[in-house]
């Protein structure tokens, strides 16, 4: 009788420890968020401001934000936390780090924990272009949070110098070719300035990616098992790559440092770099000439890869905690939001409601450049990123590079990266 | 009654050294016996298990062109780092060991590579070698040279890294030799002066072999340091172009963490253990015959 009766109060405190608990977990969810910054600037202050936004307006949810590096710090940190059993719900990571991720079962699905028909048309409310990274095998991994895209900046004042019309930046790659034979500026042998600089060390498949699809060539598959180096149309494209330097001598010959492109383009000692709008902020304070910014030339349409980071959830997450987190995101996503982090980074504004906004309205007709990477977008191509994407990347990266240093022809160089890529991708298909 | 002492004795010595044999094991020993066992098997994901793979990773290696291509290349920036840093590292301590006006100072400015870190150095002389606006090719340009783009062409850039170490590393280096030099007794200066000897005979007959054992110091570390010091990668070249400046340890790193293959990661660092052993035990059973030590 008494045994029954304590084991029923047993029953009922236990019930209640657990009714306790899930009040209480509902009260306070503390999320983990790894965050990168990749360019120059107070990024984190303004990361931190937004976070400390969101946790007046839900007090239920805590956040922690740690800065973690560049991308590929923030991917090692996050997966190394992961694993140690340390909790974090959720990161922004590289958008192409996604096949790594989902190799590695370390992220989930938005759309296996969106709920609403609300939550599945917020969805689809970013620039197509910019969800090309974070979607594979019909589902979303990956929401665009700091994203840009390759845009020419180019020396109005040297245009001017070389009776070129300064509004007037070429359009297509015989343009670039043409003008930029004019823009060269030599005393005796030495060239005092080169007509255009496309940076080849750091990020080279990158930069390739934009010279590829201007050519109407993508570099790989949407299932990230494919890739098209060697197909005619990339080949000529490295081809031309390599001309600018070697045949036409509008670019240096050799690779060309992605660290200090900047300065050389504000020194003058260029007329035309293609770099991402990252750099816009910083080039908008030092320069100190007239420049100019524009999309970047077609051949056979336009074309640049995005680029930057994507919000993506973890696998190891209780309910509760990937409803807080994307809370957090779709918070951080909202327009005016995003308009806001846009002006303060130079970030392209990853959905189009948020050009729709005031603030963003007024910042773009003050500072027309800001508009560019956006109408770009919609000529962009995802970035290069398929499974073993590390190693994918390097092959074709060497191949440029041997290309552009002369060593090796444009058809051998990346046929035999193509050839090398195809037999690490076969397990995929 | 003995032995029981004497067995106390043992346990009070194991007591002693547990806590630096912990620290050992856990942070030497244990990975290197893990990095071992890890090149033999695959490197491993959720959805495809690592499994025993034999020698299968070294044999990948051999076939990998990029492997050879580090190999070679860190052939060349030993033979080109070590012999000259330690050459001028010589030359400058015995400068600075004589009597000279403001010696404190050269001595000081000598040293100051080294306090830098190595990525601070690398972020200066990127700049040093940019064309056109770099160091190197605006005194170039006072003379008539042509701009030359010194990092991004294959067939300088190992060159232009190799000059980076060496103004690195020569300073260290000279503080060994200086505090070999001042050790030295000054009569035998004095004695060899008596005789009548040249400033060169008494360099290479006294003073360079009573150096010999700083010497084999100073070329071990320069071996090891010309097998690790890669951090200046990082930010000049990032290996390339086309891997023309990338070394092993590089090459490591990359594996580990760019392509997450940390089982040919561990392959790779097991023959760079192995050279590294091989090269220290020879150099102390052939140059330890040849030393003088007092």
């Amino acid at each position: 009788m008494f045994g029954r009766i304590r084991r029923y109060l047993a029953g009922v405190t236990l019930g209640l420890t657990l009714a306790f608990s899930t009040v209480q977990s509902a009260l306070a969810v503390e999320l983990t968020m790894y965050y990168p910054v990749a360019v120059g600037g107070p990024l984190t202050k303004i990361v931190d401001g937004l976070v400390d936004d969101f946790m007046k307006a839900n007090p239920d949810i805590k956040v922690k934000a740690i800065y973690a590096g560049n991308y590929n710090d923030a991917r090692i940190k996050a997966l190394a936390a992961l694993n140690s059993g340390q909790p974090a719900q959720l990161s922004v990571m590289f958008s192409i780090d996604i096949y790594e991720l989902i190799e590695q079962d370390a992220i989930v699905a938005f759309d296996d924990i969106v709920e609403t028909p609300e939550d599945k048309a917020w969805l689809d409310s970013f620039y197509p272009a910019l969800m090309g990274n974070g979607r594979t095998g019909g589902k979303t991994w990956g929401i665009p949070f700091q994203r840009s895209t390759i845009v020419m900046y180019y020396n109005k004042d040297a245009f001017r110098d070389a009776g070129l019309d300064p509004e007037k930046a070429p359009a297509t790659w015989d343009e670039l070719v043409s003008m930029g034979k004019k823009l060269v500026k030599k005393s005796g042998d030495n060239v005092d300035r080169w007509a255009v600089m496309i940076p080849s060390t750091g990020y080279p498949y990158w930069m390739f990616g934009a010279l590829a699809m201007q050519n109407d060539q993508v570099l790989m598959n949407g299932d990230g098992n494919e890739t098209y180096f060697d197909a005619p149309a990339t080949v000529e494209a490295l081809q031309f790559w390599r001309d600018l330097g070697a045949k036409h001598k509008v670019m240096p010959d050799g690779t060309i440092e992605w660290g200090t492109l900047r300065k050389n383009f504000l020194e003058g000692k260029t007329a035309i770099m293609w770099h991402s709008t990252g750099n816009l902020t910083a080039v908008k304070k030092n320069a100190k000439f007239d420049f100019g910014v524009a999309m970047l030339p077609a051949n056979k349409r336009r074309g640049t890869p995005t680029g930057g980071g994507n919000f993506y959830i973890f696998k190891k997450t209780t309910p509760e905690e990937r409803k807080a987190a994307m809370k957090l995101i779709r918070f951080l996503t909202e327009p005016k939001r995003t308009a806001e982090w846009s002006i303060k980074t130079g970030y392209i504004g990853t959905r189009p409601d948020a050009y729709e906004t005031e603030a963003l309205k007024k910042y773009v007709v003050e500072f027309p450049p800001a508009a560019v990477a956006r109408d770009q977008l919609e000529f962009a191509t995802p970035e290069l990123s398929t499974y073993q994407t590390g190693r994918v990347r390097k092959l074709l990266d060497d191949a440029i590079q041997a290309t552009l240093t002369g060593a090796k022809p444009a058809k051998d160089s990346l046929g035999s990266a193509q050839s090398q890529a195809s037999r690490l991708l076969k397990r995929y298909q | 009654m003995r032995r029981s002492s004497s067995l106390r004795n043992q346990v009070y010595g194991w007591l002693l050294l547990t806590p630096a044999a912990i620290l050992l094991i856990a942070f030497t020993h244990y990975p290197a016996v893990a990095t071992l066992a890890k090149s033999f098997y695959s490197t491993g994901t959720v959805t495809r298990p690592s499994k025993f793979v034999g020698l299968d990773n070294y044999r990948f290696m051999l076939e990998d062109q990029v492997f050879w291509k580090v190999l070679e290349n860190n052939i060349w920036y030993a033979a080109g780092t070590i012999p000259v840093s330690i050459a001028i590292a010589l030359l400058m301590a015995v400068w600075v060991n004589g009597k000279l006006p403001l010696r404190g100072l050269i001595r000081m400015s000598y040293f100051t590579p080294t306090i830098l870190p190595m990525i601070a150095v690398a972020n200066i002389w990127l700049f040093f070698f940019t064309p056109q606006i770099g160091l190197l090719d605006q005194v170039g340009a006072l003379f008539g040279f042509p701009s030359h783009n010194w990092l991004g062409d294959t067939d300088t850039v190992l060159a232009c890294i190799i000059v980076i170490t060496i103004w690195k590393e020569a300073g260290f280096f000279m503080i060994f030799y200086l505090a070999a030099l001042q050790t030295l007794p000054p009569e035998l200066e004095e004695a060899a002066k008596l005789e009548g000897a040249s400033r060169w005979a008494f360099f290479r007959r006294v003073t360079f072999p009573l150096l010999m054992p700083t010497t084999l110091f100073v070329l071990i570390n320069a071996v090891i340091n010309s097998f690790k010091l890669v951090d200046h990668l990082f930010i000049l070249t990032k290996g390339g172009p086309d891997n023309a400046s990338s070394l092993l340890l590089y090459y490591i790193y990359e594996n580990a963490f760019s392509f997450f293959d940390q089982n040919y990661a561990s392959t790779l660092t097991v023959v760079l253990l192995l050279a590294l052993a091989i090269i220290a035990i020879g150099q102390f059973v052939i140059l330890d015959k040849r030393i003088h030590y007092r």
